[in-house]
């Protein structure tokens, strides 16, 4: 009998109604007294030399406050890279300067050159066109091995080439050298993890408000973490103390890792608000978050897998070419190295695991974390290779992973992480019964018989979630520590508002987390609230991405609940005038054990702030607590999915006709969300295996710059998937024993999608090896013709 | 400027606009009814969708002045008269239809659109009516399930919850 309240039940989530009903309220709907708009005049070259910047006649256009460019911004910091690789040879990477508007140079098609504010939006569009910007051209890297050729254009001319780092890990050399030269078999692919972008519905917007009374500034911000954005602007670019600087995330539309990081967009409003002393807004437009949004993957990687006569894995090498774009967003050196690197063993026992990554710098937008953020690349490598191994050597590719799953926990892997628990062969039986693998060979037929091919695929995943423990990502290069923090503010008449770090932008955190407090305390989910996304609310946060947010987040809010029942037990043994150590909490009351006397939890709340009665020598009047959470490992989620696809041979077209994903979360809090989470990662990993990819041509032009050219999924793109998470091995290390569910989706499902068009075009007589994402009609056809 | 008379949600409204301010300007910055939402420059997104004499309209592809004297519903008129949400809305709330509610007005205004000449969708036809209308979050499983639910169709067999 599913629960009807506390942990594991599926309450409907509370914020909807304000969704539904279009009273939500997200950046774009803050309208702020005196504002003015800003338009950001963009390069429309991909690399050049800025030669004059003449707004003059600009400034004479109707409505003008002010027009900024990059002279402004002298002597002001630049957007900070918030992780340092160090390459293989002891070096630091290189680090080039990013500044807010571009000064000298244009890097990519997109990067501001100058900023018109105006009284109105129309008036600082058309005065943007009358700014007169000279840009001699200069030849544009877009493709990453040509980039580091010798003589390619630099994209920073600070630096010697466009190398940002060259990057090993893993295994020792003579391991990996050896299990290669004793290989009995090993299979080589070579393949490409597409460039993609994120597209949250939701365009960034960012209201810059100075309030010159009190020397503050508000920034409010389409972020998935505030604090960070406070931290990072305040500290690294605007020179502004915490306690002047307050960011508010209110409700955010999406995110998806785009919103993880600070954007030129954020500082420049924050910091022109105060030069002219009038609010500051920007909302971009569809067509402008293409081209300044951080965009995600485009990894191109050889991988090879060496097997012995046996089977057994016995050696894995990667060696992937990184694009960083023009400059290092926040977290982008991170991704193809800690959280791609790092899953590089999968939930296999390969003893020597050695990962090679070339970051590399480009005239295109900068890349960064995008849903799964590293771990998609590994994942859709290794399980690739896996089935190519299992074709190349006849066997069945579920047979030869199972074969080499990892059974035995915790798991030190050779690159560098120890996973704490998991089970694979459950995971992986409970797909098999979900799929009815058994009746795939009669609905191949069926298709056939319809001139139509049919193909299965298959793949596991496993991923680092529950982002990070500070000490160990540290040592990795990390600038910030990843714990996060909750506050527990109890009231007079016991009702909770519980301030959280994790920022909710579709996750039903208001939901969810009251599910927990609610649990521990045995009140009513109704007596809770949760606090998110204002700086000024909430004491400090590191946010919410690699589905962290109640693995970490969760995690101090339960460590703060259980501050809060300790010293609420104390108030009660004086109310009850028992012992401390007697006394039990339950269903909100509080017993003396074996007594039936008992004190109720509403009149031990009023007690703490009208004490009256109260122990006011032993301890402090209120009820109230916050706890600080660092985890002492990551979290790893892992599963099997499967994917059936029908393939036209007249055509090349690929529909999906079957998805089945069987993961392992751990403990689950509201198991409707969690699925809804598992649903939209799927689609975005169909969406990159089937339909999406971001593209430039030779000179750095964006040609897929609006949804008119890039194929977002669309629901007739997708079927009703098979979701289950019914096989939970409890992380050992938090108190809530979750895993994180909010990548897993779009971290498994590529690989299947393409396992599956492979074995279609093979059932077909079709010798294809590998296609590259998205798999097109086009591709899929030219595949087929050899 | 042009003096523009409609009525939005039930009642008359009556404004001096620009000739070129586009009807998602119209709702959301001089009726400040920002449960329109604007998610693309394109027409493709369907964050904005609105009924204008009844018909689902993209609002980012008409002037304000195309909607002189006409009936415009938008997502903050289509609770029942006691507030409560209505069937369409209750069931995306049900069936766990929204993660991060921008698209959902857009998609709320299409789906009552739709079942209102089609009370009872299979589906495909579900799937199709919503070529317009993305949504980043929810992968559309549970849109689809909540369209049908809110049809009145039996959904419990439909893969997962």
């Amino acid at each position: 009998m599913p629960k009807d309240h506390g942990i594991g039940a599926a309450p409907k989530r509370r914020e909807d109604v304000r969704f539904l009903t279009g009273t939500g309220q997200y950046t774009d709907d803050i309208n702020v007294y005196g504002q003015t708009y800003c338009h950001f005049l963009r390069s429309d070259v991909a690399h050049g030399k800025i030669t004059s910047i003449d707004t003059s006649e600009a400034e004479k256009m109707p409505g003008v406050v002010r027009i900024f460019t990059g002279k402004d911004f002298e002597g002001l910091g630049g957007l900070p890279c918030g992780w340092q690789v160090t390459d293989k040879h002891g070096a630091p990477m290189k680090e080039p300067g990013h500044p807010v508007l571009a000064q000298g140079k244009v890097r990519h098609v997109g990067d501001p050159i100058a900023a018109v504010v105006a009284d109105s939006l129309e008036e600082a569009r058309d005065a943007a066109e009358a700014i007169m910007v000279e840009i001699e051209d200069l030849p544009a890297v877009v493709d990453m091995k040509a980039a580091l050729e010798s003589g390619a254009a630099k994209v920073h001319d600070d630096l010697d080439d466009n190398l940002c780092y060259d990057w090993q890990f893993g295994s020792e050399q003579e391991a990996v050298d050896k299990a290669f030269a004793e290989a009995a078999h090993v299979s080589t692919l070579e393949l490409v993890n597409n460039r993609l972008v994120a597209n949250p519905m939701e365009p960034r917007v960012a209201v810059g408000e100075y309030n010159r009374a009190n020397d503050e500034s508000t920034l409010y911000t389409t972020s998935q973490n505030p604090h960070v954005i406070r931290l990072l602007m305040g500290a690294f670019v605007l020179n502004i103390p915490e306690h002047k600087l307050r960011v508010v995330a209110p409700d955010v539309g999406g995110g998806f890792g785009t919103k993880i990081f600070h954007y030129a967009e954020e500082a420049f409003v924050t910091w022109a608000s105060r030069q002219i002393n009038r609010p500051v807004k920007w909302t971009s437009t569809r067509s402008e978050a293409f081209m300044s949004d951080a965009h995600g993957r485009d990894h191109v990687t050889k991988i090879e897998l060496a097997l012995d006569k046996d089977n057994n894995f016995t050696g894995l090498r990667t060696d992937t070419y990184a694009n960083m774009g023009a400059y290092l967003s926040t977290f982008s050196s991170s991704v193809p190295t800690w959280l791609h690197g790092t899953l590089m063993a999968g939930n296999y026992k390969t003893p020597a695991v050695q990962v090679n990554v070339k970051a590399v710098f480009t005239n295109t937008v900068p890349v960064d974390a995008y849903r799964g953020a590293g771990r998609p690349e590994a994942t859709f490598q290794l399980e690739r290779v896996v089935d190519k191994a299992a074709r190349e050597l006849g066997v069945d590719p579920i047979a030869l992973r199972r074969q080499n799953f990892i059974t035995e926990f915790p798991y030190a892997t050779p690159v560098a992480v120890e996973y704490d628990t998991g089970d694979y062969v459950a995971t992986m039986d409970k797909l098999e019964e979900m799929i009815d693998r058994a009746g795939f060979e009669a609905r191949r037929k069926e298709s056939e018989s319809r001139g139509k091919l049919r193909g299965l695929g298959i793949n596991c995943y496993i991923e680092a979630c529950g982002i990070a423990p500070s000490n160990l990502v540290g040592q990795l290069g990390a600038r910030a520590g990843l714990y996060d923090a909750a506050t527990v503010r109890v009231n007079a008449t016991g009702s909770i508002s519980v301030m959280v770090g994790a920022h909710s932008h579709g996750q039903g955190h208001e939901t969810a987390f009251p599910q927990v407090v609610a649990e521990m305390l045995g009140i009513d989910e109704s007596m809770i609230d949760i606090v998110h996304g204002d700086s000024s609310k909430i004491p400090f946060g590191m946010g919410t991405y690699g589905s962290r947010s109640l693995a970490v987040c969760g995690s101090a809010m339960v460590r703060a609940t259980e501050k809060i029942i300790n010293k609420a037990k104390k108030i009660a043994a004086h109310l009850l005038e028992a012992s401390e150590g007697d006394i039990e909490l339950k269903d909100g009351q509080f017993t003396v054990a074996g007594t039936d006397k008992s004190v109720a939890w509403g009149d031990v709340t009023l007690a703490a702030y009208v004490p009256h009665n109260y122990p006011l020598e032993e301890i402090e009047p209120g009820l109230e607590e916050t706890a600080f959470y660092d985890p002492a490992n990551f979290t790893y989620p892992a599963g099997a999915y499967a994917c059936e696809v029908e393939v036209d041979p007249e055509t090349g077209k690929v529909t999906i006709e079957r998805f089945a994903a069987a993961d392992d979360f751990g403990n689950v809090v509201n198991p409707m969300i969690v699925e809804g989470q598992v649903h939209g990662g799927l689609a975005q990993g169909i969406g990159q295996a089937m339909l999406e990819n971001c593209v430039y041509d030779e000179s750095g032009q964006l040609l897929t710059a609006s949804y008119m050219d890039y194929a977002m999924p669309r629901a007739d793109d997708v079927p009703f998937y098979a979701v289950d998470h019914s096989c939970a091995t409890p992380c050992t290390h938090n108190p809530l024993g979750v895993k994180g569910c909010g990548e897993a989706g779009a971290i498994g499902s590529p690989p299947s999608v393409v396992n599956a068009v492979i074995d279609a075009l093979h059932s077909g007589g079709h010798k294809v090896e590998h296609i590259d994402m998205p798999v097109s009609p086009h591709r899929v056809w030219q595949a087929m013709q050899g | 400027m042009t003096k523009v008379t409609m009525t939005v949600n039930g009642k008359t409204v009556a404004k001096e606009v620009r000739g070129n301010m586009l009807m998602t300007e119209f709702l959301r910055d001089e009726l400040h009814l920002t449960g329109t939402h604007v998610g693309c420059d394109t027409s493709q997104c369907g964050a904005c969708v609105i009924h204008v004499n009844g018909q689902d309209v993209k609002a980012c592809t008409m002037f304000a002045g195309e909607a002189e004297g006409a009936e415009v519903a938008t997502i903050e008129g289509m609770a029942n008269a006691d507030g409560s949400l209505n069937t369409i809305q209750q069931a995306f709330q049900d069936y766990h239809g929204l993660q991060c509610g921008f698209c959902t007005p857009g998609m709320v205004m299409t789906a009552a659109a739709l079942l209102r000449d089609n009370p009872k969708p299979s589906e495909t036809e579900i799937r199709d009516y919503l070529e317009g209308n993305i949504c980043r979050c929810t992968g559309y499983h549970n849109i689809v399930k909540a369209i049908m639910a809110a049809s009145g169709q039996d959904v419990s067999a439909i893969a997962a919850e």
